[in-house]
């Protein structure tokens, strides 16, 4: 059972963004970028299935500039046996990203694809909903907890006051959720062993990724700071405040 | 046992001095037409994540070391164009003529740089080179052969709980050897300490005395921005007992950095090193620079101070120390990263010399002789007297200072010598009244807390606290009691509170906020604390600083 497990690189989680003071976009020169959080518990469970003896190869995909190649070796030490770079300058949308991973999947023809629920940058949560349907197979989003025998998965899916058990035939996408796994401490001997794995670029005319927009940002502004609470002596006084409030 | 990993030359730190030893290693094994295996082991994130610099660069040793690193896109863009040198009284301030202003504070052909990108341009030509950076494990132990030799380091684990129990995420640390290992931790580094004392080093040097570098990112009103200015001040708001300056840097985008560097030699202990950089922002000649601008990043570092008089031995069989682990710091030029970088090629020389006839785990003492008829001992050796002088307070200081660099051209013959450690210099808070400092307002000034936040400090909170105390009692039955509690502000991140419950008062350890900038190491009155590496990758992620 193939399984190929979609990520993307985002602003490090502990770094605090910045408006650009034209308000044109978010300012991240020099910032530390790493694997969206979800992404990597996407990879630790892929990872966890092959160690399992369910999965036999575990592929990571990204799409993205060179730099996104670290983001990749990172996968490929927590245990992805190859990756694929769909190299891109451009900055996509979920749409054109979700056409992308269909084209290159064609050939890679992955028994579970899985995508973190949301990047912590865009916080879209759209990708891995538009390749299911793009690829009319079954999804489940916000997983929990996955079991999988005689190619159908059964899972969590952590839903608003509970959770949803689902059973998916595959091919299927799964989506992860914070609590499905707590990935690994990477180690050194495992990131050597990275190093070794195979990249797979694939230029973007192959796939002629376009980055035909839906979307225009008219302005980016930062949320207004709360103001300062005052304190009141009387119960009158909260009353009179309220009133002309 | 743990695992080990073998290498030629292991080193320590991904900074420019570490760097600086890994680029000229494979630039040297290529002229030898030889193999050099280079492992660094960096305990930030990534490279330049714990780098915190003013700076002004003065780019000689890179242009040693890389001729073309223009051409390599390295991130030197903002040249230096204006230098000014103001005395700081509480209200007003007086600019030193140009033509009084010493040589050393000359900075014609330097650069304003953060620090942190040059570190990460610099950690990838050397990979572009072969060297393999291992970012996220600090290398937490030394490990010494049969004869007392250092034949590697031991990397931290990861998984460990706060009660010392495993998580079941546990991974052990992990030996890695190499024929000569490189300490390049920068000031204060916990190993370097440790080898220090472990070969005697210092025994034939003055004590090292350090100072703590306090600095800040600002975007400021574009119509106040002049690139390429580069200001310093002396005076308000420290007193004339206190050593200590400030910088301002016109960097390019609307940026300035700006910061305080306060000698840890200090005797008050009321004083806060913290506070008085808020307070420099509120003085008229920096404030209407930063009217209507942004605070961006924060960070803080200690700078080993001493130059040359308190530069320890180099060497010790099986490794080195470079950059500021030895404290190559001009302190005069408040300048370090071209010595760290000429340090850091010195080493590699020494190194691969040594490979080159076969041995391993000896003292390299090339190197130390290569120091010694360098321009870079040149520069050190002229400007002996600026920290010993300074610690006699900045009148006396500024005169003989004045007088051996400006009247003598550094050619002066005597030498002070300073033999007291930082940490003995602090008195009784008896001695002095109480210093109040005005509360934060939000827009200049900000408090501890605010400003750790933009260091994007992180600490996975489940780990044994990082700052370990040799007696836990003391810091409220010695500190408290005769210095009233001096942690508490000398710590520019907020780690050190004491608390009281129920009448008993205890200190708090806020690990999570530590900023690795080792001030408690050095200034803790009996030395009570000692830093040791957290879990890797814990620490700030500084951008650009």
């Amino acid at each position: 059972m193939k399984v190929l497990v979609c990520i993307k690189k985002v602003v490090d989680s502990n770094v605090k963004i910045r408006v650009k003071a034209d308000g044109s976009g978010v300012d991240v020169t020099g910032a530390k970028m790493s694997m969206n959080p979800y992404d990597e518990i996407a990879i630790e469970e892929a990872v966890r299935l092959k160690e399992k003896g369910i999965a036999t190869e575990v592929i990571a995909i990204t799409c993205g500039d060179q730099g996104s190649t670290e983001t990749l070796r990172n996968a490929l030490a927590i245990g992805a046996d190859s990756a694929v770079l769909v190299e891109t300058g451009m900055d996509l949308q979920p749409l054109a990203i979700a056409k992308t991973l269909t084209k290159v999947n064609a050939s890679i023809n992955a028994d579970l694809i899985f995508f973190g629920k949301q990047a912590i940058d865009d916080d879209s949560n759209q990708t891995g909903q538009m390749f299911a349907a793009l690829n009319d197979f079954p999804q489940a989003t916000n997983i929990s907890e996955i079991t999988i025998a005689d190619r159908v998965a059964i899972v969590k899916r952590e839903v608003d006051g509970g959770v949803e058990n689902v059973k998916l035939q595959l091919p299927a996408v799964l989506t992860t959720d914070l609590r499905l796994n707590e990935p690994r401490f990477v180690t050194l001997p495992n990131i050597m062993k990275a190093k070794k794995k195979e990249i797979r670029v694939v230029p973007n005319a192959e796939v002629q990724m376009t980055n035909q927009s839906r979307l225009t940002v008219k302005n980016y502004f930062e949320p207004k700071g709360r103001e300062p609470g005052i304190i009141l002596s009387s119960v009158e006084e909260l009353v009179e405040k309220l009133k002309n409030a | 046992m743990s695992e080990v990993m073998e290498y030629d030359v292991v080193i320590v730190g991904a900074g420019p001095s570490g760097l600086a030893t890994a680029i000229k290693l494979k630039q040297l094994a290529e002229i030898q037409q030889t193999e050099i295996n280079v492992c660094v082991l960096e305990k930030g994130s990534e490279p330049g994540a714990h780098i915190l610099s003013g700076a002004v660069m003065d780019p000689q040793a890179l242009t040693e070391l890389l001729p073309d690193w223009e051409a390599l896109g390295a991130p030197l863009k903002t040249r230096v164009v204006a230098d000014e040198f103001h005395f700081l009284g509480s209200k007003g301030s007086y600019k030193l003529p140009h033509f009084l202003l010493p040589d050393c504070f000359h900075n014609e052909g330097n650069y304003i740089v953060s620090l942190g990108d040059v570190t990460k341009w610099l950690a990838a030509q050397a990979e572009s080179l072969g060297v393999e950076i291992f970012s996220g494990f600090p290398a937490q132990k030394v490990v010494y052969g049969a004869q007392g030799e250092v034949i590697g380091v031991e990397t931290g684990a990861f998984g460990i709980n706060k009660d010392g129990s495993l998580s079941d995420g546990y991974q052990p640390g992990m030996e890695i050897h190499g024929k000569y290992t490189v300490f390049a931790e920068g000031a204060r580094g916990h190993l370097g300490k440790e080898l220090i004392k472990q070969f005697g080093l210092d025994n034939e040097a003055d004590s090292q005395s350090y100072g703590l570098g306090i600095k800040e990112v600002w975007e400021i009103k574009p119509e106040l921005h002049e690139e390429g200015k580069v200001i310093h001040t002396a005076g308000w708001p420290l007193d004339r007992h206190t050593y200590g300056g400030a910088f301002l840097y016109h960097a390019a985008d609307n940026k300035i950095f700006i910061g305080m560097v306060v000698g840890l030699g200090y005797e008050n202990p009321h004083l806060s090193p913290f506070e008085e950089f808020q307070k420099l922002k509120t003085h008229p000649f920096v404030a209407r620079l930063l009217e209507g601008g942004k605070r961006i990043s924060y960070g803080a570092r200690a700078i080993a101070a001493g130059g040359l008089n308190s530069l320890p031995k180099l060497c010790f069989p099986g490794g080195v120390l470079v950059g500021c682990d030895a404290g190559f710091l001009n302190a005069s030029r408040i300048k370090g990263s071209h010595a760290a970088i000429k340090s850091g090629a010195m080493a590699a020389e020494a190194i691969a010399q040594a490979l080159q006839q076969g041995r391993q785990r000896d003292v390299l003492s090339t190197y130390a002789d290569l120091f010694k008829s360098s321009w870079l001992q040149a520069e050190l050796h002229k400007a002996r007297n600026f920290k010993p002088w300074m610690n006699k307070g900045l009148i006396i200081g500024t005169l003989m200072v004045g007088l051996e660099q400006k009247i003598l051209r550094g050619k002066y013959f005597w030498t002070v010598h300073s033999r007291t450690k930082d940490a003995a210099k602090l008195k009784r808070a008896s001695a002095f009244p109480k210093i109040q400092y005005s509360k934060p307002d939000g827009k200049l000034t900000f408090d501890r807390l605010s400003s750790v936040y933009l260091s994007n400090t992180n600490h996975n909170d489940n780990q044994p606290v990082h700052l370990r105390l040799t007696d836990p009692k003391i810091p409220v039955m010695h500190n408290l009691a005769h210095y009233d509690g001096p942690e508490s502000r000398y710590c520019p991140a907020g780690v050190y509170e004491f608390s009281e419950e129920g009448g008993d008062k205890k200190l708090v350890i806020n690990a999570q906020n530590c900023l690795h900038c080792k001030t408690c190491d050095i200034k803790d009155p009996l030395q009570n604390i000692t830093w040791v590496t957290p879990e890797g990758g814990g620490g700030p992620n500084y951008t650009s600083m």
